[in-house]
C-alpha cells in the first residue's frame, strides 16, 4: 500500500527572466504578410489614413524576440508549473483527462476557423454537435433543453439569474420576487451572480448535521421568492435527502429551482435534476465532460424545462425535417435514414421571449465538442461506471485518512459514506505542531503532488484541504497522494519547521504575500511595477 | 479490461479498495439518496466508442459537414476577426501543464502566473494603462462589468451607450444593466450616431450627458469600423458631467491608433480573441478589463489579477492573486458582481502573440489593416449601384450600402457563397436606417487577387440582379 520512498523530485528551475527582459531591439518573432505595390498605391500611406488625433504617437514598449525565444520562453515557463503533470485531487473541480484525440480536432478548420456569424448552412456539422450533446444532458438530466452560452459555471448562474428575472417578470411579479435563497455552502457564484441580478440573497446556514434544514428553508421562502439556487451533494461529499420536499416548497411558494451541478461526477447516472423536481440545471462541460479547465475557455451548459425554455438565450439550434427529437440511444446521423444529408437540417432560432445574451454567440463549441466526444467515448455504461469509482475512491481515501495524525473530518456526526469528495481539517495539526494547511499543501508539492483545494469561502471547516478522486486517477496514483499526506504531517509533528518554510524543491519559495493588496506595492503589470520601484 | 480513461475500472482493484472501506459493494456507498431519488430507467445514450479510432471516424463525418472560412474567402467581422495566430501560439496553449489544472500554488505553478502577469504587463503597454485584470468570458462582459464598476464608483445609475453597436455586445450588456423591478439596476440609454459620417453625435451626447450617468461606453474603432476622433472631447465632456468613459478597443489597432492611455482614458475594455486566438465559431471570444493604477479603479474590479511580488528569498521574484478579497471568491454576494472559470488559457496564446509581434508588428499589422481596407472600398464603391457609405477614416470594416443596386444584402450574400465567398454581415435588420448595408471585414490576411475576386463576383451578381429586375 505504502511507499518505499518518497519520489525524489524536484521542479523545473529555469529562472526565467521576464519576457520583457529578454531580446534586442530590431528582433521579431513574426513576420505580417507585405501589403502589394497596387494596394498600397490606391490606399496612400497608412498613417495618412487616420486623422492625427487619433494616431498613436509613442509605439508601445513590447519585447522584441526572435520566434523561438519567443516559444523556448513560454515553454519553461510551462516546465515551471506544476500544472497535474504530478498527482491532483483538487476537489469541487473534479480534474479530468482531456483526451488528446478531442485536443487535436479542435485544430480541424471545420472547428479552428468558424466565423461565429457564418450562415447557419456553413454550419452544419458543427450545429448537430450542439444538438446531439443538447440531446445527452437531457438523457443525463431530465431536462428539456440545453443552452451552452454560458463561458463557465459562474456564467450559467448568471443566466439563471437573468431568466428567473425575465420568468417573473412576464407573470409581473418581479417587483414582489426580489429574494433568491441559497445555502452557505453553495459555491459563491450562486448567491454572486443572484446580488449582481439585484435579488437580495437569502443565505441558509448548516445545521448540526452539515446540512441547512427543510425548517430554515420553509422559514425563508416566501412570496418574495424569486429561486432557489443550490448545488447537491455538497463539497463536504454529504447528498441532502430531502431535496425533493425543498423543490416542492419553493414551488408551493411560487419560486424556481436551480440545481448547481457542479458535484455531479458521483451522482452521474444515478439521479436526474429533472425527476427531483428543478426547473434548471447548470452542467460544467470542462470539469464533468472531460473537456479542460484551465481557467477556461469553458462551458456552463445551462439546462431547463419547458417552462423556462422560452426564457433562453439565443441563439437556440433546431432540427428542421426531424420528426420528434433524434433517439438519444442511436448512434451518428449517418445511423438514421435521411439524416444529415438530404432531409434533416440545423437552423439558429431566436426565442421570442429570451433574455437576449449572457455572452456573444453560441459559447465555446470546442468545449462543446470536447464534451460530446467524451460522453460518446464513455457511452452510458462508462458514465455510469465513472461514477461509481468517483464515490469509491473517494471513499477510499476516507478510509486510509482515518490513520493519519492530525487529520479529521468534516462533520464527524455524519457516519454515512460521503459521496464523490469530503471536506478534512487538519485543526488538530495546527493546534498540536503549528503547522497550517496551507503549509501542508506547499510542502506536498515538493514531492511533486499538485496543491490540493483547501475551501471556498468561507471556512466552515478550519484548516480545510478537499480532495476528490474522479474517475481518472489510478489507485497507486492515489496511494502516492496519501502517503506523502501522511508523511508531510508525520513531519510536521518531527520537524515543524520544515513543513511551515515549505516548499524547498520547487520553482520558488513562498511569496510575500504583504504587496498584494497594498496600492503603494501591487504591480498588475510590469510598467506599475517599474514605476513602484523607480526603475526606469 | 479497463477504459482507457479510467485506470482502476478492475474488478481487483475495486475488491481491494471495498475491504479496506469496509463495504460489502459500491452500490452501498451511495447509501445517502434515498431510494425514490434514483433514477426512474437507465440512460440511454449513444452506444460507447472507447475506441478512438471508431470515435475519430464518428466525428470528422459530423465535422465534414462544415464549411470554414479557411477554405472559402470570408469578409465577415463585426467585432469577431479572422486574423493570423502563430503557430507557436498553437504549440503554447497545446501545453499539458496548463490546459486543466488551474492553480497549484504561485510556487508551483510559478510558470503560469508568470504567463497571466506577461499577459497584463504586454497588454498594458498596447493600452497605456497600467493595471490590467485577468480576462472575462467576452468583450461584452468586460463591458458590462465596467458599467457597473462605474456605477459604484459614481454611485449613479444610469449609462450611456453607443446606438451604433454590435447587437450581440448590446444584448449582453442588456443584461449588465438589469431590470427596473429590482434594486440597484442601471437604465441603458443610447447616444445616436451622426448620419453623415457614421460618428458619436456629441450633441446628443451633451445633451443626455445628465447627473444621472454613471458612465459612457464607447468604441473605437466603432461597430461600422470607422475611427472616432473626437474621443479626447468625449473625456471632457464625461469628466465635466462627473462620469466615467469606458473605452472599448481592439489591441490589435494599437499599433496605429491611440491607446486609452494617450486618449486621457481611465478605464478601457475590449476583446482579446484578435491577439492570436482562433476564430473557433465564437469559442476564442474573451474580453479585457484595464485601468490607471489607482485605488478608485482597483477596488472596484470584479476579476482576480496577478501581482509581481517578492519571495521570502531575498533577491527572488514571485506572482500572486492581488485584491483576491473583493471578489465573489473571496466575499460571495458581498463582492464586486462575481467571478468563475473565464478565458485564461487565452490569456497565454495573447502573451505569445504579443511578444512574437512586438512593436513592429503592431505597427506593420495596423497600416496593412488600413490599406488594405481603403484599397477594397476604392475597388467596391467603383461597382454600379454601391457606396461606401461612411467613405472616410475605417479602419477594417467598411459599411458597404447596395440600394442603388436594387439587391438585398440576404440575396447578395447567398449568391456570394454559391461561389465560396461569405458576404459582409447584414446591417439591414439592426439597422434599417443604412437600407441595404453590408459590414465587410478585410484583415492583414486579404490579398489584392482576393478583393479582384469579390469585386468580380459582386459585378456579377449585381448585373444578374439588374437583369431579373427588367
Amino acid at each position: 500500500m505504502s511507499m518505499d520512498r518518497p519520489r525524489r523530485y524536484h521542479a523545473a528551475v529555469w529562472d526565467e527572466p521576464l519576457v520583457h527582459e529578454i531580446g534586442h531591439p530590431g528582433r521579431r518573432g513574426v513576420v505580417v504578410p507585405e501589403v502589394e505595390p497596387d494596394v498600397a498605391a490606391v490606399a496612400g500611406d497608412a498613417a495618412e489614413l487616420v486623422a492625427p488625433a487619433a494616431r498613436r504617437r509613442r509605439p508601445p514598449s513590447l519585447p522584441e524576440l526572435s520566434e523561438w525565444e519567443v516559444l523556448r520562453h513560454y515553454l519553461h515557463l510551462s516546465q515551471q508549473t506544476l500544472g497535474m503533470m504530478g498527482i491532483s485531487l483538487f476537489g469541487t473541480c473534479t480534474m479530468k483527462y482531456n483526451p488528446a484525440l478531442s485536443e487535436s480536432l479542435i485544430s480541424l478548420p471545420q472547428v479552428r476557423e468558424v466565423h461565429p456569424l457564418q450562415h447557419e448552412e456553413t454550419m452544419q456539422g458543427l450545429l448537430e454537435i450542439v444538438y446531439r450533446l443538447d440531446l445527452a444532458l437531457r438523457e443525463l438530466s431530465g431536462m428539456d433543453r440545453f443552452v451552452f452560452q454560458p463561458g463557465g459555471g459562474a456564467d450559467a448562474a448568471w443566466l439563471h439569474a437573468c431568466i428567473t428575472r425575465a420568468y417573473h417578470a412576464a407573470r409581473g411579479e418581479l417587483a414582489q420576487r426580489n429574494e433568491i435563497v441559497t445555502t452557505i455552502q453553495a459555491h459563491p457564484c450562486n448567491s454572486a451572480t443572484a446580488a449582481a441580478a439585484g435579488f437580495k440573497v437569502v443565505t441558509l446556514p448548516l445545521e448540526e448535521n452539515g446540512r441547512a434544514s427543510l425548517d430554515a428553508l420553509r422559514a425563508a421562502v416566501s412570496e418574495r421568492t424569486a429561486a432557489l439556487m443550490v448545488n447537491n451533494p455538497d463539497d463536504m461529499g454529504i447528498y441532502n435527502p430531502d431535496i425533493a420536499e425543498w423543490v416542492q416548497t419553493v414551488h408551493a411558494a411560487g419560486g424556481l429551482c436551480f440545481y448547481d451541478h457542479a458535484n455531479f461526477n458521483g451522482v452521474m447516472g444515478k439521479l436526474r435534476a429533472g425527476e427531483l423536481g428543478f426547473d434548471a440545471c447548470m452542467f460544467m462541460l470542462h470539469k464533468t465532460f472531460g473537456a479542460p479547465k484551465g481557467n477556461g475557455p469553458a462551458v456552463g451548459a445551462y439546462g431547463c424545462t419547458e417552462r423556462l425554455a422560452p426564457y433562453l438565450p439565443g441563439p437556440l439550434v433546431e432540427p428542421v425535417g426531424l420528426d420528434g427529437d433524434l433517439d438519444p440511444s442511436r448512434g451518428g446521423t449517418e445511423d438514421l435514414p435521411g439524416f444529415g444529408r438530404d432531409g434533416v437540417r440545423f437552423r439558429l432560432v431566436e426565442p421570442e421571449a429570451g433574455v437576449g445574451r449572457v455572452r456573444e454567440y453560441l459559447g465555446n463549441l470546442p468545449q462543446v465538442l470536447k464534451a460530446y466526444a467524451w460522453v460518446r467515448a464513455m457511452g452510458a455504461e462508462g458514465i455510469d461506471e465513472a461514477s461509481d469509482l468517483s464515490v469509491l475512491m473517494s471513499n477510499y481515501v476516507d478510509a486510509r485518512l482515518r490513520s493519519i495524525r492530525g487529520v479529521t473530518r468534516s462533520n464527524p456526526e455524519v457516519g454515512a459514506y460521503r459521496m464523490e469528495m469530503c471536506r478534512y481539517s487538519l485543526e488538530t495539526l495546527t493546534q498540536e505542531t503549528g503547522v497550517r494547511a496551507v503549509d501542508v499543501q506547499n510542502r506536498m508539492t515538493d514531492f511533486g503532488i499538485d496543491a490540493f483545494w483547501l475551501s471556498h469561502e468561507p471556512w466552515i471547516v478550519p484548516e480545510p484541504f478537499t480532495p476528490e478522486v474522479g474517475e481518472l486517477w489510478s489507485k497507486e496514483d492515489v496511494d502516492e497522494w496519501i502517503d506523502v499526506l501522511a508523511l508531510v504531517c508525520a513531519e510536521a509533528y518531527e520537524h515543524p519547521e520544515v513543513v511551515r518554510t515549505a516548499p524547498h524543491r520547487q520553482v520558488t519559495h513562498r511569496i510575500d504575500t504583504g504587496p498584494l493588496d497594498d496600492p503603494a506595492r501591487w504591480a498588475t503589470t510590469w510598467r506599475a511595477y517599474r514605476a513602484k520601484h523607480r526603475m526606469p | 479490461m479497463a477504459h482507457p480513461y479510467m485506470a482502476s475500472a478492475l474488478d481487483d482493484q475495486r475488491d481491494e479498495m471495498l475491504a479496506l472501506i469496509g463495504a460489502k459493494s459500491v452500490e452501498q456507498l451511495f447509501e445517502q439518496i434515498p431510494p425514490s431519488h434514483r433514477i426512474s430507467a437507465p440512460l440511454r445514450l449513444p452506444p460507447q466508442l472507447a475506441s478512438e479510432a471508431a470515435l475519430r471516424r464518428h466525428l470528422e463525418r459530423l465535422l465534414s459537414r462544415t464549411t470554414s472560412s479557411e477554405e472559402t474567402l470570408s469578409f465577415l467581422g463585426g467585432g469577431y476577426y479572422r486574423h493570423h495566430v502563430p503557430a507557436i501560439c498553437d504549440e503554447i496553449t497545446a501545453r499539458r501543464e496548463w490546459l486543466t489544472s488551474v492553480w497549484g500554488t504561485p510556487s508551483s505553478d510559478q510558470g503560469r502566473f508568470q504567463a497571466w502577469f506577461e499577459f497584463a504587463s504586454q497588454l498594458g503597454e498596447l493600452l497605456d494603462l497600467d493595471f490590467v485584470g485577468l480576462p472575462v468570458y467576452s468583450w461584452g462582459c468586460a463591458a458590462g462589468h465596467a458599467l457597473r464598476m462605474a456605477a459604484r464608483m459614481t454611485g449613479r445609475r444610469s449609462v450611456l451607450v453607443p446606438e451604433a453597436l454590435d447587437p450581440e455586445r448590446r444584448a449582453v450588456i442588456a443584461n449588465y444593466c438589469g431590470s427596473p423591478d429590482l434594486e440597484a439596476h442601471l437604465d441603458l440609454a443610447t447616444v445616436a450616431w451622426r448620419r453623415d459620417d457614421g460618428r458619436v453625435d456629441l450633441d446628443d451626447l451633451a445633451a443626455k450627458l445628465s447627473s444621472d450617468v454613471a458612465a459612457l461606453y464607447v468604441e473605437n474603432p466603432n461597430f461600422f469600423g470607422l475611427v472616432e476622433d473626437q474621443v479626447a472631447d468625449m473625456v471632457g465632456m464625461v469628466a465635466e458631467a462627473g462620469a466615467e468613459l469606458v473605452l472599448g478597443v481592439d489591441p490589435l489597432s494599437l499599433g496605429v491608433l491611440a491607446p486609452p492611455g494617450e486618449l486621457g482614458v481611465g478605464l478601457a475594455v475590449g476583446t482579446i480573441q484578435t491577439l492570436g486566438v482562433h476564430l473557433y465559431a465564437g469559442g476564442g471570444a474573451g474580453g479585457f478589463i484595464a485601468s490607471r493604477d489607482e485605488e478608485r479603479y482597483a477596488r472596484e474590479y470584479p476579476t482576480l489579477q496577478v501581482s509581481l511580488c517578492d519571495t521570502i528569498e531575498p533577491g527572488e521574484r514571485g506572482f500572486g492573486i492581488s485584491l483576491f478579497s473583493q471578489t465573489s471568491y473571496g466575499a460571495r454576494e458581498q463582492g464586486n458582481d462575481w467571478t468563475g472559470n473565464s478565458v485564461y488559457m487565452w490569456s497565454i496564446a495573447n502573451a505569445a502573440f504579443m511578444a512574437a509581434m512586438g512593436p513592429q508588428g503592431f505597427a506593420d499589422v495596423g497600416a496593412a489593416i488600413l490599406q488594405r481596407s481603403h484599397h477594397a472600398a476604392s475597388r467596391i464603391a467603383e461597382l454600379p449601384g454601391v457606396r461606401i457609405r461612411f467613405p472616410k477614416g475605417f479602419f477594417g470594416e467598411i459599411v458597404v450600402d447596395f440600394d442603388g443596386t436594387g439587391r438585398r444584402v440576404a440575396d447578395v450574400n447567398d449568391a456570394l457563397r454559391s461561389r465560396g465567398i461569405f458576404g459582409g454581415l447584414d446591417l439591414s435588420r439592426a439597422f434599417p436606417e443604412l437600407g441595404q448595408s453590408a459590414l465587410y471585414c478585410l484583415t492583414e490576411l486579404h490579398t489584392a487577387a482576393d478583393v479582384e475576386r469579390l469585386v468580380t463576383a459582386l459585378g456579377e451578381i449585381i448585373a444578374h440582379g439588374e437583369e431579373k429586375g427588367r
